[in-house]
């Protein structure tokens, strides 16, 4: 029963292997940059598993001892873990165990994978999800490893390299504004978080921007919610 | 500032700990599938769209806008991957493509 549930899970995470193992070998080597030796972004991505925190994380370290602020900053990084959630009560019910796991590795790309993809006739529903779950983590810490362990024979120059980050969520961005019509959440995070910012400066804005984001978004739920009963 | 073995494992304790919470915290609150709060469901639809928004802002907060290079190559490297991404759609061309130049821009150009 396992082993239909891992060949079925297997064909949906390719795409996903491409992309961990570039995007973790592109950690790793950050992380080697700033110092880190390969156990790092190892235990880092075994542990914490969220891509995107992992690269915030990083630079936490590199930033001084504030556990605190890194946990709230994790919150807020990590907030959208709360709707995959809310949209998975139900398939993650009657799962057995497993339920623990599939929570605990629950990416972005994991959740996309689980929350679209009806397993085929006769494969277990729990196992196959679990499969793809593990196949997701096991391309990270896999990817990020190497790059920790290949960051020191790196040769060329990589300053700059930390772009990456940015990179990714600039395309992640990207991503989510082609693929709505209403850009108005997207404007408010961006306007929001210049605004303070600006106010607040660059180690201090963090929990103003969030604050000011929810602020905003609740009050024009109304106008949110009626514009898109009307379109 | 570097952090002693210690201290680096606690910060990563904390992030474990926020992402464990984040993942874990719906099924702790909504056990028995209760009808999820119409204000939690409005802010499950549009939080991750701002959250993004403020994750591109967290990335560039340390860019010096007011003094030379004004930021230019992060914002040059920036239209490219607009440019890049509107044309292909392809996540790795346009992440690893920004990337790439952004790094030639800082180690060729804006030396």
């Amino acid at each position: 029963m396992k082993m239909k549930a891992l060949k079925a899970a297997f064909p949906y995470t390719i795409p996903i292997c491409a992309g961990f193992t570039f995007l973790g070998l592109a950690y790793g080597i950050y992380m080697n940059s700033l110092g880190f030796s390969f156990v790092y972004p190892m235990l880092m991505s075994m542990t914490i598993f969220a891509g995107s925190m992992e690269f915030v994380a990083a630079n936490l370290l590199v930033s001084g001892f504030h556990p605190l602020h890194a946990f709230f900053l994790t919150l807020m990084v990590n907030a959208r873990h709360l709707f995959y959630g809310i949209s998975m009560l139900d398939k993650y019910k009657n799962v057995g165990k497993k339920k623990w796991y599939l929570i605990y590795g629950m990416c972005d790309e994991s959740f996309s994978i689980n929350c679209t993809t009806q397993p085929p006739e006769g494969v277990d529903k729990g196992w196959f999800m679990f499969f793809v779950t593990l196949l997701n983590q096991c391309y990270w810490v896999i990817g990020s490893t190497l790059g920790g362990i290949l960051g020191s024979f790196v040769t060329f120059n990589t300053k700059g390299i930390d772009f990456v980050m940015t990179a990714l969520f600039v395309v992640i961005f990207l991503d989510q504004w082609f693929s709505q019509k209403r850009h108005l959440p997207a404007i408010v995070g961006v306007a929001a978080s210049a605004v303070c910012l600006m106010l607040f400066g660059a180690d201090n804005f963090i929990i103003p921007s969030m604050l000011l984001i929810l602020a905003v978004l609740t009050l024009a739920k109304k106008s949110f919610e009626g514009k898109e009963m009307g379109s | 500032m570097s952090l002693s073995t210690g201290q680096a494992v606690i910060m990563i304790g904390a992030v474990v700990l926020g992402t464990l919470t984040t993942r874990f915290l719906p099924f702790l609150i909504f056990p028995d599938n209760r009808p999820t709060p119409k204000y939690i469901q409005y802010l499950g639809k549009v939080l991750p769209f701002a959250v993004i928004g403020l994750l591109v802002v967290y990335c560039v907060k340390s860019v010096p806008v007011l003094t030379w290079p004004y930021g230019l190559p992060e914002g040059i490297a920036v239209l490219g991957i607009v440019l890049l991404h509107w044309w292909k759609r392809n996540m790795l061309l346009s992440i690893g493509g920004g990337t790439i130049l952004y790094m030639l821009l800082v180690q060729l150009v804006f030396v």
